[in-house]
């Protein structure tokens, strides 16, 4: 489903991925570990197409198609979606008004019918009381006032709501108490189909035990260096990330 | 020594002079304007003569240089004729549930505007009616600020003639809106002054609108003056919406004079002209007294907008704000000039003034002059101003949720205009506002 290849990318001079490969097949939960700084954050921005980053060699396709090629908001009705390590505020865009022109704007651009009014409000009904986002914070700018933690399930309830094919996770679980943990793992767990595929970045392993993954990656360097089974993350765990020159968390 | 040098007149100042030098001439011939009318208008031709049309020279007026901008001085309207006043019907604002007065290229269009439905306690005087019936209100023509000469006002004022004396009673509580509209339909070029005087009288309450529209393409130009009465504990909602056309020179000016305990909010939203000029003057003259004077400007192409206002802190206890938006594309220029005054016995003056505004290209330009001079000890003041692009953080994250890049910046905008147009409280008339900004949105992303 995703097929990264040798993927080359710089921010100015400064190169940070370097020859990175990955593949992910339809209905795999992949998580890539790997100590701070080595690339994990802007692996995630370099395939939503933020346009800081220069892609210098290498393809990432997504498939079959080329997804570099396309302007972020392709991407995102090609569907993938990130939910952001550390997401923003937009000031004045109501979060209601915002997740609805999200989802038309896709749905557009597929060439499907828009979403009516009242199906929208009681889909929304549906999915943000399980991720305990409330009325008030729906009416809200979008993540306006939101602490940490309400930011990171507001992008699980984006998810939820545009229903993406290729779910990227950026460090989704730091800052959260393990009771929001389990929410947003819940959430997540919940979208888990044979036709959507998953990539869980994170620092720590204990994510892991409550979204278990098919496969985890360690990244170091901004490459791929190892691969093996959930019990990766245990390992790693334990020994840290002291190998990859970098002391246990 | 500084010898003041005064420079040839242009050919729209010498037209401008002749034409009101015939009107002068015209109307000695049928024995003068009437008293005061006359003396204004005589006055104003006077100064006129001895400083021509505002320029760079001018403090008041450097960014904006009506004597090199104005190349010509179109005739005077006539009487509209009925295609005219169907047209001007057709193309004026439609604001829900007012009243609606309509000028026709600068002439009252008495059978089209809406006389009988104004409410109960609302009186509306034409100009020459009023001047008739010697009504005392006219005495307010020319009483409030500027103390200091304002030619864009001057030539208001010498052109007087058509316009609206309006009158609310003493605490009448008017719900349904007043709307005055002025519309340019013609598709010839044409010069159009109004003014109108406004009194609420102590503890009324009035919603006005005024907006300007008019014939794209024509470089028509209208000037209008309001003076504008709050009486004691008297609360008004003035909502104007300038869009003439984008030909159009457009020149107005507000002159408000507050008493106690009364409570003004000015929302102004300018989206229209070639070149445009809003002039806001306010005097505090009773104490405890509230006034909001906000606005938002979107202009693209090479539109030129000129914000400025002069707020007289002159008694204590007042409290003004001041917040004006202002969205620029292509190579607009916007300006804005905000001067708060606070006199010596103004003490626990709280006065606030910000300026923000959007660049959304290379080539457009802001001018932002807040200005505070303070003769008082015990103040709450502050100004500012920003110039800014749109966050590329904010578009990222909405593109990546799907939004097309017009769209997201549509977004982004409404948000930034949003925060002024949230204080016009009337909720009818701010759908209509959010309405004319998202077509303007609209036009730009397509
Ligand atoms: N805007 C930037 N400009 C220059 N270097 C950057 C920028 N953003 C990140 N980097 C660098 O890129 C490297 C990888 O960062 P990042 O992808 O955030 O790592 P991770 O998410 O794995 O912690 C770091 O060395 C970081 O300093
Ligand atoms: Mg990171």
């Amino acid at each position: 489903m995703l097929e990264i290849k040798n993927l080359h990318a710089r921010i100015g001079d400064n190169e940070i991925l370097k020859g990175l490969t990955l593949t992910i097949p339809a209905g795999e939960v992949h998580a890539i570990m790997g100590p701070n700084g080595s690339g994990k954050s802007t692996l995630s921005y370099v395939l939503s197409g933020k346009p800081d980053y220069e892609v210098t060699e290498g393809s990432a396709t997504f498939n079959g198609q080329d997804i570099l090629a396309l302007a972020p908001e392709e991407r995102a009705a090609a569907g993938v979606f990130l939910a952001f390590q550390y997401p923003i505020e937009i000031p004045g865009v109501a979060n209601m008004q915002f997740l609805r022109s999200a989802m038309n704007a896709q749905k557009k651009a597929r060439g499907e019918e828009e979403i009516s009014t009242p199906d929208f409000l009681k889909l929304v009904r549906l999915k943000a009381p399980d991720l305990g986002i409330t009325q008030d914070m729906l009416r809200r700018g979008v993540n306006v006032g939101f602490s940490g933690g309400e930011k990171k399930r507001n992008e699980i309830l984006q998810m939820a709501l545009l229903e993406p094919k290729l779910c990227i996770l950026d460090e989704t679980d730091s800052g959260l108490d393990i009771d929001a943990l389990k929410v947003v793992a819940q959430g997540v767990n919940a979208l888990r189909a044979p036709d959507r595929a998953m990539l869980v970045i994170t620092h720590y392993q204990r994510l892991l035990d409550h979204i278990v993954p098919d496969v985890v990656h360690v990244m170091h360097k901004g490459r791929i260096v190892r691969s093996g089974g959930a019990e990766l993350a245990l390992e790693l765990e334990e020994s840290g990330y002291a190998a990859y020159g970098q002391d246990a968390a | 020594m500084n010898i003041p040098v005064r420079p040839a007149r242009t050919p729209a100042e010498d037209a401008i002079a002749a034409t009101l030098q015939a009107r002068l001439a015209v109307a000695a011939g049928q024995g003068g304007l009437d008293g005061r009318m006359g003396e204004l208008s005589a006055d104003a031709l006077e100064a006129f003569r001895a400083h021509g049309l505002p320029n760079r020279r001018v403090e008041e007026w450097k960014y904006t240089d009506l004597r090199a901008a104005v190349r010509a001085f179109p005739p005077l309207a006539g009487a509209p004729t009925a295609a005219d006043e169907a047209e001007a019907t057709r193309i004026a604002l439609d604001v829900p549930h007012a009243a609606r007065l309509l000028f026709v290229s600068g002439m009252l269009a008495r059978g089209a505007s809406d006389f009988a439905g104004l409410p109960a306690g609302v009186s509306a005087l034409p100009l020459d009616a009023a001047t008739a019936a010697n009504d005392p209100l006219l005495d307010r023509i020319g009483s409030l600020p500027p103390d200091r000469y304002d030619g864009a006002l001057a030539l208001n004022t010498g052109f007087l003639g058509e316009g609206l004396v309006v009158k609310v009673e003493a605490g009448t509580k008017v719900a349904k809106p007043m709307h005055l509209a002025h519309v340019f339909p013609a598709g010839e070029a044409v010069a159009g002054f109004t003014r109108a005087v406004v009194v609420v009288g102590d503890g009324a309450e009035l919603t006005l609108v005024e907006s300007f529209t008019g014939r794209e393409g024509v470089a028509y130009q209208a000037n209008h003056a309001m003076e504008l009465v709050v009486g004691d504990g008297a609360t008004v909602n003035l909502v104007r919406l300038q869009e003439e056309g984008a030909a159009a020179l457009h020149l107005g000016t507000l002159m408000v004079e507050l008493g106690r305990a009364a409570k003004l909010d000015v929302f102004s939203l300018v989206q229209g002209a070639a070149l445009s000029r809003h002039s806001v003057y306010g005097r505090f003259q009773g104490t405890g007294t509230n006034l909001g004077v906000r606005g938002a400007t979107l202009l693209k192409g090479r539109q030129h907008a000129d914000t400025t206002m002069f707020i007289d802190h002159a008694v204590a206890g007042c409290e003004s704000r001041e917040l004006f938006k202002t969205v620029l594309s292509d190579e607009a220029h916007g300006v804005f000039q905000g001067k708060i005054v606070v006199r010596r016995d103004a003490q626990k003056t709280d006065g606030r003034m910000m300026s923000q505004s959007l660049l959304l290209s290379d080539g457009a330009e802001m001018d932002n002059k807040p200005e505070l001079e303070i003769f008082a000890d015990d103040v709450q003041c502050g100004h500012g101003a920003t110039v800014g692009t749109l966050d590329d953080k904010m578009l990222f994250y909405l593109r990546s949720r799907g939004l097309p890049l017009k769209e997201a910046e549509r977004l982004l905008i409404q948000a930034f205009v949003g925060e002024a147009v949230e204080y016009v409280e009337d909720e009818a008339l701010r759908e209509v506002l959010i309405a004319r900004m998202v077509a303007w949105l609209e036009k730009r992303a397509a």
